[in-house]
C-alpha cells in the first residue's frame, strides 16, 4: 500500500526515480536540481539501488553518457536546471533523434544573466523544439508520479523518445509537501524492464548517430515530428494505466472549475496551485472564471486545447518566459491553435512570475478581472509583462 | 552512378536512423559528388605508392602491374593525390 510521506520534492523525485531501477544515472549539479541527482547519488552509495552513478564533469556530458547508456539498452536518468540545460542544448536534438529514451528532470531555473537561481520557465522554452515530451508537474504528488510515467512513456516501442518533467526551481523541488509514495512491488507491476528496440553491443550489428544527408533528412524529420505527435496516444494509455493502479487521474489540461466560466486562466507549473485557489476566490465573489492546467507541453495537445476553450469568451494565458521580440512562448503557441477556430476566446497573454517572483493570489485575481473586460476580436496588445515596474 | 540507398518516404525511415547492416555506406557511391578526375600517367609513375597514402577516402589502389589507379565509384576528386605526387604522373582533368 501506498504510504504517506512528507518530503521535500526533489528528494522525492529521486526516491520515484529509484523506485523505476534505473540501470545509469549522469548528472551534473546545479541550483535548484541539484538534490534529486545528489540523493541519488547516496541511494546507490547506500547499496539501495544497483546502478552505476557517473560523476561527469559537465551537463553535456552528463546527457551524452545517457545518451550512450540508452544506446547500449540501459534505462538512463538526469536532471539540471537552467544553463545546465542550455550546456545540455547540443546533445538534447541528438537523444530525440536517435529515439533514445532517456529520462531527465528539470528542477527549472531562470536563464542567466542577471544570474538568477530562481525560477521561471525560460530554461526548458528554450529548448522547446528538441524532440523531446515535456511534463508539467503543479505539486510534489504530480513530480513522482510523472518521474515514474516517464520511463514508461519514453520507453514504449511507439514512443523511443526522451522525456523531460519539469518542477520549478525552489517552488517545488525545496518545497516540503505530504505525498502518497508508492512501493517498489507497486513500481515494479507498473513499469516493466526495459526492452530496447535495438542495443549498440559487440555482438549485434546495429549502428546508432549516423549521416543523414539531404536525400534523407527531409523524411528523417517527418518521422520524428510523427514519432513526437504519435506520442500522445502512448501518454495517454500510461495516464491511464496509472489511474487504473493508483487512483490519480492526468490528462494533457487538467481543468478546475471550467463549468460556466467565461473567463479561462491558463497555467503550467507550481503556479497553478495558487491559481485554483484564486479560481475559487473569484468564483465565490460571483466572477466566471476558471482554470486550464497545461500538464503536456509537448506534444501540444491542440485538440484538448480547441476542446477545453470552447463557449469561453476569453482566455488569459500565463506565461513564465519571454521570447524576446515575439511574445509569451505558451501565448504564441495557443493562440496559434485557436488562430483559425470559429468563435475562439479573446486572449490575454500575461509573462509573469520571472526569475522567482512570487506570483500570488492577488494576481490571478487581477488577471481574471482582465479577462472579464477583454473583448473578442480586439486586441489591445499582444502581450503584457505583469507587475512590472515602470509601465 | 551513385544507387538509392536511402528509403523512398518518411514511414520508412528506420527508428532514430538505426543502421542493421554493416558496411553498407560501400554501397553509397560518393564518385557522383566529383567534378575532377584523376589521370595517371603510367611512363611518370615511379610505383612510390604516395598517392595510395594521401589518399583520403582510401579510393587508391594497386594493380597488377604496380601502378596505382583510383577507384571512380568511390573517387570525389579532391586532388590530394595529384598535388602529392611528386614525379607528376596525376593529372586533374574536368569530368566532361
Amino acid at each position: 500500500m501506498a504510504k504517506r510521506v512528507g518530503m521535500e520534492i526533489a528528494i522525492a523525485a529521486a526516491e520515484a526515480v529509484a523506485l523505476c531501477r534505473p540501470d545509469v544515472i549522469a548528472a551534473y549539479p546545479i541550483t535548484p536540481n541539484t538534490h534529486i541527482p545528489e540523493h541519488l547519488s547516496d541511494i546507490v552509495a547506500d547499496g539501495r539501488l544497483d546502478a552505476e552513478f557517473v560523476c561527469v564533469e559537465s551537463e553535456h556530458s552528463a546527457l551524452s553518457a545517457c545518451i550512450g547508456a540508452s544506446a547500449a539498452g540501459a534505462r538512463a536518468f538526469t536532471a539540471t536546471s537552467s544553463q545546465g540545460l542550455l550546456y545540455m542544448d547540443e546533445v538534447m536534438p541528438i537523444a530525440s533523434s536517435m529515439r533514445l529514451p532517456v529520462v531527465m528532470a528539470i528542477g527549472n531555473r531562470a536563464l542567466s544573466g542577471p544570474i538568477n537561481i530562481w525560477n521561471d520557465h525560460s530554461d526548458i522554452m528554450s529548448q522547446r523544439d528538441m524532440g523531446w515530451i515535456s511534463l508539467f508537474a503543479a505539486y510534489g504528488q504530480e513530480v513522482i508520479d510523472m518521474c515514474v510515467q516517464a520511463f514508461k512513456i519514453a520507453e514504449d516501442l511507439d514512443v523511443m523518445l526522451p522525456v523531460n518533467v519539469n518542477l520549478d526551481g525552489f517552488q517545488l523541488t525545496h518545497v516540503v509537501e505530504p505525498m502518497l509514495f508508492p512501493t517498489q512491488k507497486e513500481i515494479d507491476k507498473f513499469l516493466p524492464e526495459r526492452k530496447p528496440y535495438a542495443a549498440v553491443h559487440p555482438d549485434t550489428t546495429v549502428s546508432m548517430g549516423t549521416l543523414g544527408m539531404p536525400d534523407i533528412f527531409t523524411e528523417s524529420m517527418k518521422a520524428k515530428d510523427e514519432a513526437l505527435k504519435n506520442s500522445k496516444k502512448t501518454i495517454l494509455k500510461v495516464w491511464k494505466e496509472w489511474e487504473e493502479q493508483f487512483g490519480r487521474h492526468y490528462q494533457p489540461i487538467i481543468e478546475h472549475r471550467t463549468d460556466g466560466a467565461e473567463v479561462l486562466i491558463m497555467t503550467m507549473g507550481s503556479m497553478s496551485e495558487t491559481a485554483e485557489t484564486a479560481v475559487d476566490e473569484m468564483r465565490k465573489k460571483g466572477m466566471p472564471v476558471g482554470l486550464l492546467k497545461l500538464v503536456l507541453w509537448r506534444p501540444f495537445p491542440y485538440d484538448d486545447l480547441r476542446k477545453a476553450v470552447k463557449g469561453a469568451r476569453s482566455l488569459v494565458v500565463t506565461d513564465r518566459a519571454v521570447s524576446f521580440g515575439s511574445c509569451g512562448p505558451v501565448g504564441a503557441e495557443v493562440r496559434s491553435a485557436l488562430y483559425d477556430e470559429p468563435d475562439a476566446p479573446a486572449i490575454v497573454n500575461e509573462i509573469i512570475g520571472l526569475g522567482g517572483r512570487d506570483v500570488t493570489v492577488e494576481d490571478f485575481i487581477a488577471m481574471g478581472e482582465k479577462g472579464l473586460k477583454a473583448e473578442k476580436g480586439k486586441r489591445e496588445e499582444e502581450y503584457h509583462i505583469y507587475g512590472v515596474r515602470g509601465s | 552512378m551513385a544507387e538509392k540507398k536511402w528509403p523512398e518516404t518518411w514511414q520508412e525511415v528506420s527508428p532514430g536512423n538505426m543502421v542493421f547492416e554493416p558496411g553498407n555506406a560501400a554501397s553509397y557511391h560518393t564518385g557522383s559528388w566529383r567534378a575532377l578526375r584523376p589521370v595517371f600517367t603510367k611512363t611518370k609513375c615511379i610505383k612510390c605508392g604516395v598517392c595510395y597514402i594521401y589518399c583520403p577516402e582510401g579510393c587508391i589502389y594497386q594493380n597488377d602491374e604496380g601502378f596505382f589507379e583510383a577507384d571512380l565509384d568511390y573517387c570525389k576528386g579532391c586532388g590530394i593525390c595529384a598535388a602529392e605526387c611528386w614525379p607528376g604522373a596525376i593529372e586533374m582533368i574536368e569530368e566532361g
